[in-house]
């Protein structure tokens, strides 16, 4: 695979992550029944960052889980060989709670709906919504992201991936030919 | 924030590259240390299911699981059933009882019965060796054996595995005794085979009539003393007192073979302070072990149990779908 372009960089990521950690506090009128869940593996690291800006802004702390969503998937079963598990931790009841998803990329939208297949296996949240980092289209389900930090057209046979790094100086999103 | 599933380099090159990909499980004997640390990585996995407000996921849904049974059979098959159930498998049990079945002709006739109703995975528990074997050769359905006479009983060696990485964090390096009825155990036979492969110290101990000749070849240290066999231990596996597999009694009486061979409140001295202790069940209570012990702080017997669910969930993932 041939590297494209950076159509993102570490400032951009950070800016974009600031600006939904703001938006999704506004629209949730605060943290009380807050919890961020990112969904494996793609947004785990998304998911603790917003949640690290969301608790320095509020000063309250916010509840956080993440999901492994492949035994949802409607493609587990039609590979050779079975995807890994990783571990899913979520830890509290979700009755009554506000759910924020998050994923790095959002584009068929297959990978949403099995979350929510999932989310709901662990109570009945009051709301579940979505905050994604590139937003690249080609949905085949209904779906759509209450947060998304930039919105990339792309065609069908690009690859974009979000690659975070422990040091966050060398974050970059970038677009590949596949 | 949970425990993240290691990443060493070798395991991450392995699910890459390898994955599961046999049709069957019949024995550990076959399995790469590789495939074992998958299936208990998996099963890793899986255990947060079961405490969920809804124990079930959507995975198998539409696929059939059978659970063949020609032995006797209580914790293996309920825990393949739950396993089946949370995973959205629909499970058929059967049992059938050996003394109708004319062994091997009968076996075949059943499973080429079984297998016009087209299921997808079979479970067998038979009295012969070698049964899920034949059954494997035969059908094009995934075999898991749950129990082959005494040669081997695959997932009990899995979720003890399970529960000492668990535990120990690793299996590399322990010293681990078995205790008992070797002869006749397909517990101890598989647990010898992936346990070794693990890189654990293994050391059976039990009466020498007890003992198969020649069982050092498997890798294994032969005490016949308690104190022996349980010195230094981390963990100490003690085997079910298999009455019904003894075509005649091999000891003289269970009094003396509790006295020498029984974990104890004395001979469990012997073992490391933070030893773990395990049984596959279900417990001869005063006789291999004592309710003391089997219900103390070492003991991990039920644990043992939970853990059985997750590698059965673990198996029946990795054996599903996909291209055989």
């Amino acid at each position: 695979m041939k590297r494209k372009k950076v159509v993102m960089d570490a400032e951009g990521i950070e800016r974009s992550l600031t600006r939904i950690a703001h938006e999704i506090l506004e629209r949730n009128r605060g943290t009380d029944n807050l919890i961020i869940i990112g969904v494996r593996k793609g947004g785990v690291s998304l998911a603790e960052r917003l949640r690290e800006k969301m608790s320095a802004i509020e000063g309250a702390e916010v509840m956080l889980g993440m999901l492994d969503i492949t035994l949802y998937r409607d493609d587990v079963l039609s590979t050779e060989r079975r995807p890994e598990i990783e571990k899913t931790y979520i830890p509290f009841p979700l009755d009554h709670k506000r759910v924020v998803l998050v994923d790095d990329v959002l584009f068929t939208g297959r990978t949403i709906r099995a979350a929510m297949d999932a989310l709901m296996d662990f109570g009945r949240p009051a709301v579940i919504q979505l905050a994604v980092l590139i937003d690249r289209g080609h949905r085949e389900l209904p779906i759509r992201a209450d947060f998304i930090g930039e919105t990339l057209p792309s065609s069908l046979w690009e690859n974009i991936s979000v690659n975070l790094t422990d040091t966050r100086s060398a974050d970059e999103v970038v677009i590949e030919e596949g | 924030m949970g425990t993240q599933a290691g990443t060493s380099p070798a395991r991450l090159k392995v699910e890459n590259t390898m994955g599961l990909s046999r049709k069957d499980m019949l024995g550990i004997r076959d399995l790469s240390r590789e495939e074992i640390d998958l299936i208990l990585d998996t099963a890793e996995s899986f255990k947060e299911i079961s405490n969920r407000t809804i124990k079930k996921v959507p995975t198998l849904r539409g696929k059939t699981v059978i659970t063949l049974f020609f032995e006797a059979s209580t914790r293996t098959r309920a825990s393949f059933e739950i396993a089946a159930k949370r995973l959205s498998a629909d499970t058929i049990n059967i049992s059938a009882s050996t003394s109708s079945v004319v062994k091997g002709e009968t076996l075949i006739d059943t499973a080429r019965t079984l297998e016009a109703m087209n299921p997808d995975i079979i479970v067998i528990r038979h009295s012969a060796a070698g049964s899920a074997h034949i059954l494997a050769g035969l059908l094009k359905q995934s075999i898991i054996n749950a129990g082959d006479g005494a040669h081997e009983h695959p997932t009990q060696a899995l979720l003890d595995m399970l529960t000492i990485r668990e535990k120990k964090g690793s299996i590399e390096g322990l010293k681990i005794a078995i205790v008992g009825d070797i002869a006749h155990s397909r517990v101890a036979r598989s647990n010898i085979y992936g346990l070794i492969k693990m890189g654990a110290a293994v050391v059976i101990c039990g009466p020498a009539m007890m003992i198969p000749r020649g069982i050092e070849r498997m890798g294994v240290t032969v005490c016949h003393t308690m104190k022996d066999a349980l010195r230094d231990a981390d963990v100490v596996m003690m085997l079910r007192m298999q009455f019904e597999r003894q075509e005649k009694n091999l000891f003289p009486s269970l009094r003396e073979y509790a006295q020498n061979f029984s974990l104890n409140r004395d001979s469990i001295k012997s073992a490391k302070d933070d030893v773990i202790v395990m049984h596959p069940g279900p417990i001869n209570r005063g006789v291999e072990i004592t309710s003391e012990i089997a219900d103390g702080p070492s003991s991990v017997i039920l644990e043992q149990v939970t853990n059985g669910v997750a590698v059965r969930m673990a198996l029946l993932y990795l054996l599903s779908g996909g291209a055989k």
